[in-house]
């Protein structure tokens, strides 16, 4: 197994919450302090080259007009990362292609940034989340056939090296394609592919991209991977679906203790408890099937939302959107879940959020690479096969949850604001 | 009224038709076309009442190539042919107007008059200010205050609503988004085509369209050759809807004048 350090590098210094309406799109970047955003760059950074020392791989990632994730450019921070890292793999999960107007351009940008890094580059590719489309002033109808034909585009276009080609399609036009530099890897960089449903994963499947799911616990991870085992296979790519197709992402931390567990998993949760959005940014006309919207408007509440109203590191455990605790608790929450769902190949460590300081975080990615990533890699080795779910236990052993103590509201910041105290680097 | 499908260029589109007497096509707003609503017996009383359902919209199918309004004009055109109808008055409302408004420029001598209600399709102001408030991005809420003269009458209530008719609703609201995204509800070409317009047309606002200024409606129909405007009281952006009594007597004494 191959774990990946991922941080959204969220500026958390806000008002209270109940004072703004959405936390994405509108609120205004007079709340952004460019001096502590600007050390909060440093120790995010800062926090990826950790995680390089310490073995893991490197993902990061693009979301806009928003302060719980302040990349909105992610070739540019990956493009800082190749230089400052000697030795990660450097995942981008994702380039928002149905946003992005001109898919050659990607193209050329993941091509920069895997020469620059010798080869070291995971190009994912993402459809976006709803609150993207204001930002991108993007049409939310049609986005997926969007999606498709650019990245399909944009894969053809790494592998050309005979002079220009066209392409004349459906939503893109380009003529003369002829990148410099082209890709170092050959014939290109892996390609990845988040998707949070079973329909999305077996797209993904029937090309063979890796395919990455957030957050989605155990029995949509399952189905979603279901989903994606199946069309690999109806797709002639072979009985066996190699583990590393197959990535999931959780929020991650572990602690010497349980206290220090504890105290570093409650402050992650702000990466899904301080997601308040405005409906209208959350829902555009098109991003949802109709069924799936009519289905909203009956009662049908998503499984994350739900959860956001009474969140808790010991519900968050339960559910399978963290894994956190002790190294040894830390290793059976996952390997439990890893069972449940048929095996996957990489683990997207969302190891720092919100008010989560250097120290801790840092502490975090060093007890997780220490400590639990040699048993994942013993356990699960590269060359296994996924496919094989096990019928675990309903409920997970007691000795391996991490017990809350406090409930948290989702209405309201976690924990006070800290200004700029305690951001280092 | 007669429900028939009739296929054009990979769409399978939904028609209406009721009444006799010269033609009436009556082009829906983005809401859709309901048979039942109060307006439809005024329109159908004296004329022959043709309402297409919008690619997209109502039961019309949606082929993948079409992506905006003059895709859907050009349609329109050669559904007249497929009818004989060789000229026919026009009420378009809203999105609705839209779409005449270009099919008015496209063949101009097919039409006899124009009734535009509460039209988009144009952008008169400056680029730093929308024309038209976003609907896509405010508060439902919002748009409901700024669409309606008494939005109370109009609450979105999905409980009283079947799974079909919320799902052709979800739908209009989506393929309304396809059309009218980017640009924002407007053809830059359209305020240079408009002096085509060969009809006598008559621009029609409700008092309370919060959606549509008055002064927009203003810039757009002095881009049309001897254009009017009537104002609806106590209606909003939808005054066939709201007000349909006084919206049908306006529509109808126009079209007889």
């Amino acid at each position: 197994m191959q774990a990946w350090h991922f941080s959204e590098t969220a500026y958390p210094y806000l008002p209270p919450a109940d004072t703004y309406p959405s936390i994405r799109v509108s609120l205004p970047n007079r709340n952004y302090d460019p001096v502590k955003g600007a050390a909060l760059y440093d120790r995010y950074l800062m926090e990826w080259q950790i995680a390089d020392e310490e073995g893991l791989e490197i993902m990061l990632n693009e979301h806009h007009q928003t302060a719980t994730c302040v990349d909105p450019a992610a070739p540019l921070m990956l493009a800082a990362l190749a230089r400052l890292t000697p030795r990660a793999r450097l995942l981008i999960l994702g380039n928002p292609v149905a946003n992005r107007r001109q898919p050659v351009r990607v193209a050329e940008e993941m091509a920069l940034i895997d020469v620059l890094s010798k080869g070291r580059l995971e190009a994912g590719f993402v459809r976006g989340v709803p609150y993207e489309i204001s930002p991108a002033n993007s049409n939310p109808v049609r986005m997926n056939e969007r999606f498709w034909e650019a990245l399909d585009l944009i894969v053809k276009t790494w592998q050309q090296h005979d002079g220009p080609f066209s392409h004349e399609g459906r939503f893109f036009h380009h003529r003369n394609i002829n990148i410099w530099p082209r890709p170092y890897q050959a014939p290109h960089p892996p390609v990845w592919v988040s998707t949070t449903s079973a329909g999305g994963a077996a797209e993904v499947g029937a090309h063979g991209y890796v395919q990455a799911t957030f957050l989605t616990g155990y029995e949509a991870t399952r189905k979603i991977y279901d989903s994606y085992r199946a069309a690999w296979r109806k797709a002639g790519r072979g009985a066996d679906i190699p583990i590393n197709r197959l990535a999931y992402a959780a929020l991650v931390y572990v602690g010497d203790n349980e206290k220090e567990a504890h105290e570093g998993a409650e402050k992650l949760l702000w990466y899904v408890t301080a997601n308040k959005v405005a409906p209208q940014y959350a829902n555009p006309p098109g991003y949802t099937p109709v069924a799936g919207n009519v289905a909203m408007l009956r009662g049908a509440e998503h499984p994350l939302s739900a959860f956001a109203k009474g969140a808790s590191v010991e519900a968050a455990i339960r559910s399978g959107f963290m894994f956190a605790g002790t190294p040894d608790q830390v290793f059976h929450q996952i390997k439990r879940h890893y069972e449940h769902v048929g095996g996957y190949g990489h683990l997207l460590n969302m190891g720092q959020a919100g008010f989560l300081e250097h120290d801790a975080a840092a502490a975090g990615i060093r007890n997780f690479a220490r400590y639990v990533y040699p048993r994942l890699k013993e356990a699960f080795p590269g060359a296994t096969v996924s496919g094989f779910p096990c019928e675990v236990p309903g409920a997970p052993p007691e000795e391996y949850v991490l017990r809350s103590t406090t409930r948290l509201k989702s209405d309201g910041p976690l924990m006070p604001a800290l200004g700029g105290q305690g951001v280092s680097g | 009224m007669r429900r028939t499908t009739i296929a054009i260029a990979g769409c399978e589109l939904e028609v209406h038709e009721d009444g006799a007497g010269a033609p009436l096509l009556f082009l829906h707003a983005g809401d859709g076309f309901r048979a039942g609503d109060p307006y439809v017996a005024a329109l159908s009383a004296n004329r022959r009442l043709i309402c297409p359902s919008h690619p997209g919209f109502g039961k019309s199918t949606l082929p993948d190539w079409i992506d905006n309004v003059a895709d859907i004009a050009i349609i329109y055109l050669e559904l007249m042919d497929k009818l004989s109808l060789t000229k026919v008055d026009l009420v378009g409302c809203s999105i609705g107007g839209w779409i005449s408004a270009e099919m008015m420029t496209m063949a101009p001598e097919r039409f006899g008059k124009a009734a535009l209600v509460g039209p988009i399709g144009v952008k008169t102001g400056p680029a730093d200010k929308l024309d038209i408030p976003d609907i896509f991005t405010l508060p439902a809420a919002d748009v409901a205050k700024l669409g309606f003269h008494d939005p109370a009458k109009f609450a979105f209530d999905p409980s009283k609503l079947s799974d079909e008719e919320l799902s052709i609703q979800l739908r209009n609201r989506e393929t309304l988004a396809l059309l009218a995204w980017e640009p924002y509800m407007h053809n830059e070409k359209l305020p240079r085509r408009l002096h085509r317009v060969a009809s006598p047309t008559l621009f029609m606002r409700g008092a309370s369209d919060g959606l549509l200024s008055a002064a927009y409606i203003e810039r757009y129909a002095a881009l049309v050759k001897g254009a009017a405007i009537a104002t609806i009281p106590e209606a909003g952006h939808l005054p066939h809807i709201e007000a349909p009594g006084a919206f049908a007597k306006a529509t109808l004494d126009f079209l007889a004048a």
